[in-house]
């Protein structure tokens, strides 16, 4: 299992934003963002009731874009005693956004694939999105998604809850796996 | 060689030390040499770690000031000077300094920068400070006039040889670290979140001694084999902190706790200096070489006596020697110097080797307290024979981050943003 790494006391230029951020064991960990602080710092945060309060979004980036798509990432953890699923994702930045896993073609390449039956955060746990493994996949962009600004992204729990997460925006050059599909990202 | 007047001041850097987080306190090289040497080495044949890990210290960012400035100088610099980029404008330089913000607080805690594809190469902070600071231009363009600071380029000096190579940038990043591994992963992100606004125009690598090489507080020296630094404020004396940090320059405030960097590249013609044997090597400095002992005195900081002579009637210390000449009557005209030595490869010289000294000056009016000192050294300087300044740059240096905010944006935002956390939207 993951640790649980909440650095909201450090990265507060950012402004990432939080739903909860609890029980981390981290000792540089002074003052871990709860929702009430990351609503005051950011103005944005808004969690819906049951699961969502439970989860906590940690490092959330996304890869710079200057059209068609692009990925977003971050450590998802679950303070929660039970299991929490995020079943979808959206972003006024992008036409539709999906869960995606990366798995292991037949002939030994990688590629991506939505994720069936969604992102399972277990109790007490954590799940990374990271390049090469599960992300959320930003399709159709609206606009350039530029190095520096934030994008903002809300993820759906199965219970109907929801978390919204402010994501930084980096320029990257990884995360070019094939889409199963066909295009790239 | 340990007098009096010596560890007095190792005590006061101690303090300083101390006071600014803890970085730099404690432990003494001596000590780690003699605990190190009556620990037996353990049946796997490492080396015992004695006494807490250098790796594993970090330089907390306290008050309103940058860290990497105060800071006990670290073992390694890289200072890395960008252009931006001609679609840069204030908003993408808010980007940048939001990004670059960022991983410098993370990196500075031993944290991986966000996205960082070495994260394990952040794990030991050693100290590790970034300085930012912006160039003329950027001042000129990006702040507008009721709160900039007011700096403007260095005079002419006419001894100078400046290489465009080495010129001023729109920004710059002083990167310091005691291990030259964690030094290398920090720059490298900080320069993969900059190109999207900037570009590299340069990066001046340095180094000083080894950290645990000497006892913390020594002075360092350069590659003529000088002792270089004595005169220096120290974060502890009352004087360091007018000499250093500027006041409300720029009128609304915002650049309180500011400072600005004078960055001189300074090339030694060792060549040369091989040519000049010790009795004539002190006077051109005006020291001992051994010591670093002013020629009237017998320890490192005793004060010269510019006045004494030689049994002849002529001056002990040369009137043009390089204290002779560097030394003011005026207590303003004085600075925090935090110098690193350079040597890069050069087949073209005979020694193989283009080497000097990165000189990195602070001080809150580098008009008032640098050009005076640099006008003189200038006009007559005995050491002018073996070194040419090849590099020449200035920088304000902005406060620290605000809570919640980035490095400049007390500058670019202005103070109302940093009250009301109202950073503009991107």
């Amino acid at each position: 299992m993951k640790k649980h790494l909440c650095v909201a006391a450090l990265t507060a230029a950012l402004l990432p934003a939080f739903t909860a951020c609890g029980g981390s064991d981290d000792a540089r960990d002074a003052a871990p963002a709860t929702t009430t602080d990351a609503t005051d710092a950011t103005g944005s945060p808004t969690a819906g009731a049951a699961g969502a309060t439970d989860l906590s979004v940690t490092d959330p980036w996304v890869k710079a874009a200057p059209d068609g798509m692009t990925a977003a990432f971050g450590t998802l953890a679950n303070d929660g005693t039970d299991d929490l699923t995020v079943v979808s994702a959206h972003t006024a930045a992008a036409t539709s956004t999906e869960l995606h896993e990366t798995v292991e073609n037949e002939d030994g390449s990688m590629a991506m694939r939505p994720k069936e039956g969604g992102f399972v955060i277990p109790a007490g746990g954590s799940l990374t999105l990271e390049p090469g493994g599960d992300h959320l996949m930003l399709m159709g962009l609206s606009a350039p998604v530029e190095p520096g600004t934030t994008l903002t992204l809300t993820l759906t729990l199965g219970d109907g809850s929801t978390a919204t997460v402010e994501a930084t925006v980096k320029a990257f050059d990884g995360a070019d796996e094939q889409y199963q599909n066909g295009g790239e990202h | 060689m340990s007098g009096g007047p010596r560890w007095d001041r190792r005590r006061v850097l101690r303090t300083g030390a101390a006071a600014f987080g803890g970085a730099g306190a404690g432990w003494s090289g001596s000590a780690l040499v003699a605990n190190g040497s009556a620990t037996a080495a353990p049946a796997d044949g490492r080396t015992p770690v004695v006494g807490p890990s250098a790796g594993a210290e970090t330089v907390p960012v306290v008050g309103t000031h940058q860290p990497g400035v105060d800071t006990a100088p670290q073992a390694h610099l890289a200072l890395v000077g960008w252009s931006l980029r001609a679609g840069t404008d204030g908003t993408g330089l808010i980007r940048m300094m939001r990004l670059l913000s960022d991983d410098a607080a993370r990196l500075a805690t031993g944290t991986a920068a966000l996205a960082d594809t070495e994260p394990e190469l952040a794990a030991h902070p050693a100290r590790l400070t970034v300085t930012f600071g912006f160039g003329p231009r950027v001042l000129r363009e990006l702040v507008p006039a009721a709160r900039r600071p007011g700096l403007t380029d260095l005079p002419p000096f006419g001894r100078d040889r400046l290489d465009p190579r080495w010129g001023q940038t729109d920004v710059v990043a002083q990167i310091c670290c005691d291990d030259p591994t964690t030094l290398a992963h920090a720059r490298r992100m900080l320069v993969k979140d900059a190109r999207t606004f900037a570009e590299v125009r340069w990066i001046q690598a340095g180094f000083r001694t080894a950290r645990g090489t000497v006892p913390d507080g020594t002075t360092m020296r350069n590659l003529m084999g000088q002792v270089d630094g004595t005169v220096n404020p120290a974060p502890a004396e009352p004087d360091f902190a007018p000499l250093v940090w500027a006041e409300g320059d720029g009128g609304d405030g915002g650049f309180a706790g500011g400072t600005f960097l004078v960055v001189r590249r300074i090339r030694m013609q060792l060549e040369k200096w091989d040519r000049v044997d010790r009795v004539g090597r002190e006077v051109v400095v005006g020291r001992r070489l051994d010591t670093g002992a002013p020629l009237t005195g017998e320890r490192e900081f005793d004060e010269p006596d510019f006045a004494a002579t030689d049994r002849f009637g002529f001056p002990v210390i040369d009137p043009a020697s390089h204290i002779a000449r560097a030394r003011s009557a005026d207590p303003g005209e004085r600075f925090l110097r935090r110098a690193y030595n350079y040597t890069e490869p050069d087949p073209a010289r005979s020694s193989g080797e283009d080497s000097g000294l990165v000189f990195l000056a602070f001080a809150a009016d580098p008009a008032r307290q640098f050009v005076p000192v640099q006008r003189r050294l200038d006009q007559l300087d005995r050491l002018n024979d073996w070194v040419v300044t090849i590099g020449s740059a200035v920088y304000a240096v902005p406060p620290a981050a605000p809570p919640g905010g980035y490095v400049g944006q007390q500058l670019l935002e202005g103070i109302e943003s940093v009250t009301t956390g109202e950073s503009s939207p991107s």
